[in-house]
């Protein structure tokens, strides 16, 4: 029936080659998702051979394989952890049932709005970081960019993976709909406004990797605890390589704060004024870039009290974070979580019963872990001898979703007025002049061990080579 | 699983207790004298000729034996044997004993016998009298209203009267209402006093109302319908001669099943479905009127029916919780399609058009049975014609398709049967209620009479919900089913009945539509039901203490 070698063209541990049903979804599919990556993928960079990582299995040898390969021959693959024996529901009103190997005909509609949800933001990141390669500031981080997109292609095809073996016509209904959505597009844009939002420049890059695709990492572990196996042993692969996005992340700003730090050494001056002149990002820009993708992305979790929340955790469907590591009942019923509400002008903690605040839970755990990246920082900033700290804003801070949307609160905390809101927010959020100022920085530096001004070189290579590889060639 | 004991549907007059069934010539006389100690369940005497279920599973059976068994007979005389009473309506102390589901069957299966008497008027030529030789109230006068004529007798105390309202706080749930005002046009003004008078109506104001057709004094009434009885019977084409003899059916019944000969139900306990199996007309079917007449109730499209008919009743009423139901065919589409060359070949001999009758008064149970229908239709089934009914009665179909290997494909067929032979209580076939009476599409389903539709063909005109192939089918309809068994089941009632009776409303679409709707409400309420509630202290000498809200 098929014209395509399925093992070889797209590694697999799912048993492809004898898998009817997804074959004929695939093969439907995968000439379109080539289309796709054609059409929106990364700009101008088709015949580039890149040192990439492929996964070709999911023992610790295979899931790192390193060549020169053109993009649209990357072999994107299915990948899901290997199955643990007799696996039980472990939260719920369903503990201690077997685990699902099928989707249960009365939770198909919430599981395929869970699925089609994380999968719509694996595209829509690659559609909004597809300009980056053209001004890229260096050879290590354009390869950087391009794994993040070919691995968030990858996590594509693996929640496509989901709607197509258990969705039957709907599930690939889905799958074409992913592929028709376009970040940003006005009547047919991805779900999550978020992913709508323009990635313009490397520092919004490092950014998003860092606190965006942290956003991936909770959502995807939460649902690595799912009653739906196949889910949860196809997320736990997928936060393999979420890892390596958010070191793109953490390490590319770090490396922007050291530049900085060092410019600021060499001039002995904090002066934006004086940095900016000297074409490095000063560190004010940097807080309030941190801002702004810190706020936007804890938006991502949801309302802070919601009845999705309960039922998506009570029927099994995502878990909390590392649920099986906590020692309450799993179950969760008549338990409250402190939430944060406007009163009288200040911002109180009230109790929400648990349930419906697991959003809220996630998020907080999400801030807890986000803080230790900032922390990191710091220490460069630290070690260079200067007296300024990075911080995370509170999260009442620009918010849009649920209980604080629309609050005005400083990154401090504090409840503020319409008009101090307005003196201040260019203290607090990037202003047109700072992201008119990144965006100049912006020059295409492609020598293979060069790097733009703004940002210093990595102390180590990719896979032990050297730093001055040559990472892409450009043909 | 229901806890009560098993209901059967299955009698013979042999073993009637409450009804007294005499022939004489044209005339069959039904006569009530119900056994008050004969009750189908525990904790109600059925005084006052006061019925239960039972009551009337043998006024349905009795039906059936005077269409059947007896050609010759043209008019029934419904009457009571009983002195001074002619009917009391349903059993009060039964309905307070009883689960809400259980009154809500009850009254679903009484509506589809007094609809049956109608039906035989309409098509079989078989009329009925209601000679109402006493007291007549509730669901007895109900009983009356649902015959072509009713007499009642002038002895200055019996009288007519629906005291539902007044008496009980709950509604004349079996038709009352509806056939007060759409059948005989009685004012609304006078009808509200009707229903709200508990001694009701008698002498020349019954008549003045038209609450009944005549009135006779006692000395005179026997003569009057006699007179009356034959006088329909004159307009009857029911033809005489021998009749055939409704034998016992061939059923087994199983801790998880329903086996007969042509039908077969499993139940899925678990999965809280069942699922129906009808198996096509074996080889050798006869094709002439008399051979048909000669294998009399072993005749496949009778004994189908009956079988069928059993079986949806005993679903209903003994498996509550079992809430979807999967249809199934099993057997040759030619074999179906030849049963339908033969039904319409003679349609008008008497017994081939009381065996049509029943199949469609059975595929009408369907539309109103509160359970999800779906058909399933895989390799080796045969909805045709005729069974095509079965999956043209249902919530949502699904067909098979098998794009790699077509000639394994099961495929459907049309056949004329499809376009009047079995009409919805609507009046509309359900062709016409699939595409609303539309001309295009039905014109296009017209056209395929004689080809065998396979999934594709199938869904392009509209006549199945989906078409999955092979490599969907089993997850398409697993999660289907799934979903389905998942939801509220009161929601699903209330959803399929609006969607299956989307088409024209008549009297048989408002009683089991508004009436019984709002029956159902009351029969919820405090107000009936409630410790205080009017049908609980009924006979207790006490006075029902009502919410007085509005609602
Ligand atoms: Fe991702
Ligand atoms: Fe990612």
């Amino acid at each position: 029936m098929s014209a395509i070698n399925y093992s070889e063209k797209i590694p697999n541990n799912v048993n492809l080659a004898e898998d009817r049903t997804l074959q004929r979804a695939l093969e439907q599919w995968q000439p379109n998702y080539l289309q796709w990556w054609n059409d929106v993928g990364p700009d101008g960079s088709q015949n580039f051979d890149v040192y990439l990582r492929t996964a070709v299995s999911v023992d610790p040898q295979g899931w790192a394989q390193f060549a020169h390969v053109k993009m649209p021959d990357y072999r994107w693959g299915i990948f899901l952890n290997p199955a643990e024996k007799d696996r039980k529901i472990h939260f719920g009103d369903h503990k201690g049932e077997d685990a699902w190997q099928d989707v249960p005909g009365e939770h198909r509609a919430n599981l395929r709005r869970i699925i089609v949800t994380q999968g719509d933001t694996e595209p829509a990141s690659v559609e909004q970081q597809r300009h980056l390669g053209l001004t890229c500031p260096s050879q290590y981080d354009l390869r950087n960019l391009f794994q993040v997109n070919v691995e968030e292609g990858r996590h594509l095809w693996a929640m496509v993976y989901l709607l197509h073996k258990y969705f039957g016509r709907d599930g690939r209904e889905e799958g074409e709909a992913l592929l028709e959505r376009r970040s940003g597009d006005q009547d047919n844009p991805r779900i999550l406004q978020a992913f709508n939002e323009k990635t313009p420049d490397w520092l919004s890059f490092f950014m998003f990797t860092y606190f965006t695709d942290r956003d991936g990492k909770y959502q995807l572990c939460a649902l690595a605890e799912s009653a739906f196996d196949p889910l949860a042993r196809t997320t736990k692969f997928m936060l393999t390589e979420e890892a390596h996005h958010m070191f793109v992340g953490e390490s590319g700003i770090s490396r922007v704060i050291q530049r900085t730090c060092q410019m600021m050494n060499e001039l002995k001056t904090d002066d934006p004024a004086k940095l900016r002149a000297a074409g490095v990002i000063d560190l004010p820009t940097i807080q309030r870039y941190l801002n702004f993708h810190f706020s936007v992305t804890i938006d991502l979790f949801g309302a802070d009290q919601s009845s999705n929340a309960a039922t998506f955790y009570s029927s099994g469907l995502k878990g909390r974070f590392e649920e099986g590591k906590r020692s309450d009942d799993h179950v969760l019923k008549g338990q409250t979580y402190r939430i944060l509400e406007v009163q009288g002008g200040r911002l109180v903690e009230k109790d929400a019963p648990m349930l419906n605040a697991l959003n809220e839970v996630l998020r907080d755990d999400y801030i807890t872990d986000s803080r230790g990246g900032v922390e990191r920082w710091n220490k460069v900033i630290e070690k260079a001898g200067i007296p300024f700290r990075l911080k995370v804003p509170h999260k009442a801070f620009h918010r849009n979703i649920g209980t604080l949307s629309g609050v005005k609160v400083s990154p401090e905390g504090e409840v503020v007025s319409d008009h101090e809101w307005n003196a201040r927010v260019e203290e607090w959020l990037p202003t047109d002049t700072d992201r008119a100022y990144v965006g100049s920085l912006m020059g295409r530096v492609t020598a293979p061990g060069k790097f733009a001004n703004w940002i210093a070189p990595p102390v180590m290579g990719i896979n032990r080579q050297p730093v001055d590889f040559e990472y892409v060639r450009f043909n | 699983m229901s806890t009560s004991p098993r209901v059967d549907y299955q009698t013979h007059p042999a073993q009637y207790r409450h009804w007294k069934l005499s022939f004489d010539g044209a005339i069959a006389t039904l006569a009530a004298d119900f056994d008050e100690n004969a009750g189908l369940a525990p904790g109600y005497k059925l005084k006052l000729n006061s019925y239960d279920l039972g009551v009337d599973i043998e006024l349905n059976d009795a039906v059936n034996r005077i269409r059947f068994e007896h050609p010759e007979v043209r008019t029934v005389v419904v009457t009571s044997a009983k002195d001074k009473v002619f009917c009391s309506g349903a059993n009060i102390f039964m309905l307070g004993v009883s689960s809400h589901a259980w009154k809500v069957n009850f009254c679903k299966f009484t509506n589809e016998t007094r609809n049956g008497l109608e039906d035989a008027s309409k098509h079989s030529g078989l009329k009925f009298v209601a000679a109402v030789n006493g007291a007549c109230a509730g669901g007895g006068y109900e009983l009356a209203l649902a015959c072509d004529e009713i007499l009642l007798v002038d002895d200055r105390s019996s009288a007519v009267s629906l005291p539902e309202v007044p008496l009980l706080g709950v509604l004349p749930g079996t038709g009352g209402l509806t056939r007060v005002t759409d059948k005989r046009h009685v004012r609304h003004d006078l009808a509200d006093i009707f229903c709200t008078t508990s001694e009701g109506v008698r002498g020349q104001r019954a008549k003045d109302w038209r609450l009944v057709d005549d009135i006779a004094r006692p000395a005179v009434f026997a003569q009057k319908v006699r007179e009356r009885a034959l006088a329909l019977a004159a307009g009857s084409d029911r033809p005489g001669g021998p009749g055939v003899a409704l034998t016992p059916l061939a059923r087994r019944i199983e801790a998880d099943a329903l086996v007969y000969s042509h039908v077969r139900v499993d139940i899925d306990r678990a999965r809280r479905t069942a699922t129906f199996s009808v198996s096509a007309p074996p080889g050798g079917q006869p094709q002439d009127a008399a051979a048909v007449l000669a294998a009399g109730a072993a005749w496949y499209p009778l004994a189908m029916a009956r079988e069928l008919d059993d079986a949806i009743l005993s679903m209903r009423t003994n498996e509550l919780d079992i809430g979807t139901w999967i249809l199934k065919t099993t057997g040759d589409v030619d074999a179906v399609l030849a049963m339908d060359a033969t039904l319409a070949a003679h349609r008008d001999h008497w017994f081939v058009r009381e065996t049509i009758g029943f199949l469609r008064r059975t595929f009408a149970r369907l539309d109103v049975s509160s359970r999800s229908l779906f058909a399933f239709v895989e390799p080796g089934s045969c909805f045709a014609g005729t069974f095509l009914e079965l999956a043209l009665a249902c919530d949502r179909s699904y067909q098979l398709c098998l794009p790699e290997t077509p000639e394994r494909a099961p495929a459907i067929a049309v056949s004329e049967a499809n376009f009047g032979s079995y009409p919805m209580v609507t009046g509309q076939t359900r062709l016409e209620r699939r595409f609303y009476a539309e001309a295009a599409p039905l014109a296009a389903v017209r056209a395929a009479i004689g080809r065998r539709l396979d999934g594709a063909a199938a869904l392009a005109l509209g006549l199945v919900t989906s078409a999955p192939d092979d490599i969907d089918w089993a997850d398409e309809v697993r999660i289907a089913v799934e979903e389905r068994v998942a939801m509220s089941p009161d929601a699903l009632t209330g959803m399929e009945a609006n969607l299956r009776f989307n088409g024209p409303e008549n009297m048989f679409t408002r009683v089991f539509g508004r009436l019984t709707a709002w029956q159902n409400w009351i029969f919820q309420r405090p107000n009936a039901v409630g410790d205080k509630g009017a049908l609980k202290v009924y006979g207790k000498g006490e006075k029902a203490a009502f919410d007085w809200n509005r609602v």
